[in-house]
């Protein structure tokens, strides 16, 4: 039996929140860049396009994380790639940020006046243009609060990925537990660690909200 | 993909869904109820209980649901309070969802135009009555579709009690894939489940609501 001083603990959960920074990094860019591309459908002109965007975000909406991880863990073997806990993983919180990120920046485009698009046409601006310049910028800037919101709602769901087997903060410590049978402890930690990372972030989300409705 | 296993199954995976929708019940009930004791405590409460809601509030909301579970099931007894698994579950989700409702619900209450408060007290009604009466109805008119999604959002995360062996749709699907070895086509299943369970959810809850409590709920 190995003897876990409480120091021990403590490096070994912060050497294990690595990752799940280093994860939820990954998955909030790459969901970002997903995300964008859900985002051109949702809003495009063509009808199915849009049809097939909602369907994909109420999808992921519609479903607990935890079974998109799943299909993503036991899926992608069956179309012969062999995959490891970290590749699902980020695959899989990469979708499921994508679809949710999407949908607030809809909501943001949505929230233009229509005079917008109209003035961009009248300037000459072509579709991709009048988005570039004009309405995405704008977008992304009314819709910070929430993205940043919703970058504490992924760094929470992180852990469950500890289920299909990534060594991250959570499965790190349920080990430690099984060894030193400190759950209070040990779950204790793990819980002030995560508060630490998104307690900040969640400050911050609401000193945007309140810029925003003071303008 | 093969499904010969599934109608060897379909009784597992009913058992399963009948015990997360009694999961989402409780905490739908009991969470809802915590919640208006929460906004109203938070609103007029002595400084002490404004101040232990808030960071109750901040502490669950910035601290995976997982790791509260855990923290319940397993770090509990060591203080000498044991829970059975489902019990703990259902404490687990009230407490979570609790802490996203408590906004949600104070937010409805100072919607609630002061003046209605007045006109009541001039009636002469006495202020819990006022509360109750007056106050609460109309909040809980202009939060419900935020309260709406809130409860299908807690239905979607009752997947991770499977962990602590509480056999509900995610803990069947485990059990399922074990002995079947159709671990995709498992999981497959079972989320096309939720996903009904959750569409279904929230139509209830939109038709539910309006009956309840009258025309203009979305």
């Amino acid at each position: 039996m190995i003897e876990f001083t409480f120091w021990d603990i403590v490096r070994n959960l912060l050497l294990a929140a690595r990752w799940t920074v280093l994860l939820s990094l990954a998955a909030f860019v790459g969901g970002g860049i997903v995300g964008m591309v859900v985002l051109f459908f949702r809003i495009a002109k063509n009808k199915w396009s849009r049809r097939i965007a909602s369907g994909y975000i109420a999808l992921f909406q519609g479903t607990p994380l935890l079974m998109q991880l799943f299909l993503m863990f036991f899926g992608l073997p069956m179309l012969g790639l062999r995959i490891e806990p970290w590749t699902a993983a980020v695959l899989g919180l990469t979708f499921f940020a994508s679809a949710y990120l999407a949908e607030i920046w809809r909501s943001g485009v949505d929230a233009l006046p229509r005079g917008q698009w109209d003035a961009g046409a009248s300037l000459g601006l072509h579709y991709l243009q009048e988005l570039r310049l004009i309405i995405l910028p704008q977008a992304f800037s009314i819709t910070r609060a929430p993205t940043v919101g919703f970058l504490v709602q992924l760094i929470k769901s992180t852990a469950l990925t500890s289920i299909i087997g990534f060594e991250e903060l959570v499965r790190t410590s349920n080990a430690i537990n099984n060894a030193t049978f400190e759950p209070f402890k040990v779950y204790g930690l793990v819980a002030l660690i995560f508060f630490l990372m998104c307690f900040p972030l969640t400050q911050y989300a609401r000193s945007l909200e309140r810029r925003a409705a003071a303008r | 993909m093969a499904f010969a296993w599934l109608p060897g199954a379909l009784g597992d995976i009913a058992h399963g869904a009948v015990t997360t929708i009694l999961l989402i019940a409780v905490t739908t009930l009991a969470g809802t109820l915590l919640s208006i004791l929460g906004a109203a405590g938070r609103r007029n409460g002595p400084v002490l209980l404004k101040r232990a809601i808030g960071w109750y509030v901040e502490v669950m909301r910035n601290t995976p649901f997982l790791v509260q579970l855990f923290f319940i099931f397993f770090g509990l007894p060591s203080l000498g309070i044991r829970l059975d698994p489902l019990l703990a579950a259902m404490l687990a989700m009230t407490l979570n969802m609790a802490a996203y409702t408590i906004e949600i619900v104070g937010a409805g209450l100072d919607a609630v135009p002061g003046g209605q408060t007045e006109a009541a007290l001039a009636l002469g009604l006495r202020p819990r009555q006022v509360f109750i009466k007056i106050v609460l109805p109309q909040a809980l008119k202009i939060i419900y579709p935020a309260l709406t999604s809130q409860i299908v959002i807690m239905m979607l995360e009752s997947a991770v009690v499977s962990q602590i062996a509480v056999r509900e749709l995610t803990y069947e699907a485990d059990m399922l894939q074990a002995r079947t070895f159709r671990s995709f086509e498992t999981y497959f299943v079972v989320t096309l489940v939720y996903l009904a369970l959750s569409m279904a959810l929230r139509r209830l809850l939109v038709t539910g609501g309006r009956r309840a409590l009258g025309a203009g709920v979305s």
